[in-house]
């Protein structure tokens, strides 16, 4: 089986900062894998790397198969257009950490949206999956509600069918519970954790070790840009290999 | 302390002393502009009258299509200007820069002038071989007015629009990134939407504005209603009345005016008009 998204020794810098470097993984469709490390370790920085909200300047991304963002000719890299990044784009869907969900639409809306203008698709049909995947994320009854009048978690499920919507293999979300409450937390991870059975492929970086542990199979411990430690979850977490690992689970761990 | 019955105390109101002499004097200011203009000279019948004179409603309408016209040449110009202001290329950006400092930087009526007289800079106008005019036919009074007024307006617009567009969360672009969007595309459904709500208050106001600017383009010939005003009263000396008649007028579209921005910013507010009352 081909890995669905291939990361090869992965380069990233702003200015004289290295917020990525040599970052080398394989997700296989189907997998989940969790992303974790102290803030400012760049876990953040790759998945943006892969849906090409940051342009990287060393190594290379193969989403499905295509190399991402630029195309090769002879032994050099010829960036693509903005055009043909957008359409790469439609591979994988992004959650964010402050949903992002476009305020002047209403839940409905904001999941028709990509689908009526980016896919050309009927508004009818479009509505109609729409609401099934509100439906899936438990908000059907919200639907021609404003964003501005739903709780943080109903904003964030909603962001996800948002994604859903367009139908991606892969699906990003980049510390998706972070900025919610805590009491708010289990809806969202409840909604990613019925995503990850029905065979959904995921990155997915976090701060919920307990979510990573249950539903993740493996784990990727990213220190100062590099991915220091990559294992099964029960593992990392039992026996990390690394000081570094260790030392950042026991800070985490103590604090809770 | 002392037995008080709570239940037979009453709470008076606290009494504004200023602010009821305020009002006294208001009232009287009032009463005596009334009747200063009642028993002044001023022959309101006359006035009433030239309301509905035909040049008087020919330069009302040369007033609105004008400042319509304007407004339309001014938004096409600001937003482009806003998005090149945005733009990651220096000579876009210093492009644009550069044609917000110029005409904010000149009076319009310096402006107005300058394209009235371009035949003197320019005799003819043309591109070789496909067509050639001679400048003075085309530059009529109300072609320089659109050039003059439309090109200012749309360095006012570009200003507006581009506060309009900083005020949307970065998180919105991304977004719209990550469902497939283009720039363009998101731009037009995601962001202009929401920069939306913060332009259309000063936009409604920079239009009421260009609407009294039209009356600068009577200097250069332009038909408008205070030009024809004058030039009837040129005729009658009925100074005062007609200079009544275009205030009348200028009033009334203004009104109409806030009216339709109030329509505008309910369209706009979506999503954002509805927490804030919550």
């Amino acid at each position: 089986m081909k890995p669905l998204v291939s990361a090869v020794r992965v380069g990233k810098s702003f200015g004289s900062v290295k917020a990525l470097e040599d970052v080398t993984l394989d997700v296989m469709p189907t997998e989940v894998v969790c992303v974790i490390g102290p803030s400012g370790s760049g876990k953040t920085t790759f998945l943006r790397c892969i849906n090409q909200l940051e342009r990287i300047d060393a190594g290379a991304i193969w989403l499905d198969g295509e190399l991402t963002g630029y195309r090769i000719v002879g032994d050099a890299l010829h960036p693509l257009s903005e055009a043909e990044i957008a359409k790469q784009r439609r591979i994988t869907g992004m959650v964010f950490q402050r949903f992002n969900l476009f305020p002047h639409m209403t839940a409905l809306q904001n999941v028709t949206e990509g689908p009526i203008q980016v896919l050309k698709k009927p508004p009818q049909e479009a509505r109609a999956s729409a609401m099934a995947l509100l439906e899936r994320v438990g908000l059907s009854h919200k639907a021609n509600v404003y964003p501005a009048e739903l709780s943080g978690g109903q904003q964030q499920r909603v962001a996800i069918a948002r994604s859903l919507a367009m139908q991606p293999k892969l699906m990003l979300f980049d510390e998706p519970t972070s900025a919610l409450d805590a009491e708010l937390v289990g809806e969202v991870l409840g909604v990613m954790r019925d995503l990850a059975q029905t065979g959904m492929t995921m990155i997915v970086v976090t701060h919920e070790l307990g979510f990573a542990r249950e539903v993740s199979d493996r784990v990727v411990f990213m220190d100062e840009g590099r991915v220091i430690e990559i294992d099964a979850p029960e593992r990392l977490m039992k026996e990390p290999r690394e000081a570094r690992t260790r030392n950042f689970l026991k800070a985490v761990l103590s604090r809770s | 302390m002392e037995e008080v019955d709570v239940a037979r105390l009453r709470h008076l109101r606290p009494r504004h002393y200023g602010r009821m002499t305020a009002v006294v004097v208001t009232l009287l200011l009032l009463a005596l502009l009334v009747d200063a203009f009642a028993r002044g000279k001023i022959d309101w019948s006359t006035t009433g009258e030239y309301l509905f004179w035909p040049t008087i409603l020919q330069g009302l309408v040369n007033t609105i299509w004008v400042s319509i016209a304007c407004m339309a040449i001014g938004i096409i110009i600001g937003v482009l200007c806003a998005v090149a202001r945005g733009s990651p290329n220096p000579v876009l950006r210093s492009a644009a820069l550069f044609y917000a400092w110029f005409f904010r930087g000149t009076p319009v009526i310096l402006q107005l002038l300058i394209w009235f007289n371009l035949a003197l800079v320019f005799p003819r106008i043309g591109i070789p071989g496909l067509f050639d005019f001679r400048t003075v036919d085309v530059i009529t009074p109300a072609v320089a007015t659109l050039l003059g007024l439309g090109l200012n307006e749309g360095a006012y617009v570009s200003e507006i629009v581009r506060a309009g567009l900083i005020s949307v969360d970065r998180g919105q672009y991304e977004a719209s990134k990550s469902i497939g969007m283009s720039y363009w595309l998101s731009l037009r459904r995601i962001i202009l939407p929401q920069a939306m709500r913060v332009v259309v208050p000063p936009l409604g106001n920079e239009f009421i504005a260009l609407l009294k600017i039209t009356s600068l383009a009577s200097i250069i010939g332009f038909s408008d209603i205070l030009r024809n005003a004058q030039d009837i009263y040129y005729t009658n000396a009925k100074v005062i009345e007609l200079l009544m008649v275009a205030a009348f007028w200028y009033l009334v579209v203004v009104s109409v005016l806030s009216v339709f921005q109030a329509m505008l910013e309910n369209r706009f507010g979506r999503g954002f008009a509805s927490s804030a009352t919550r």
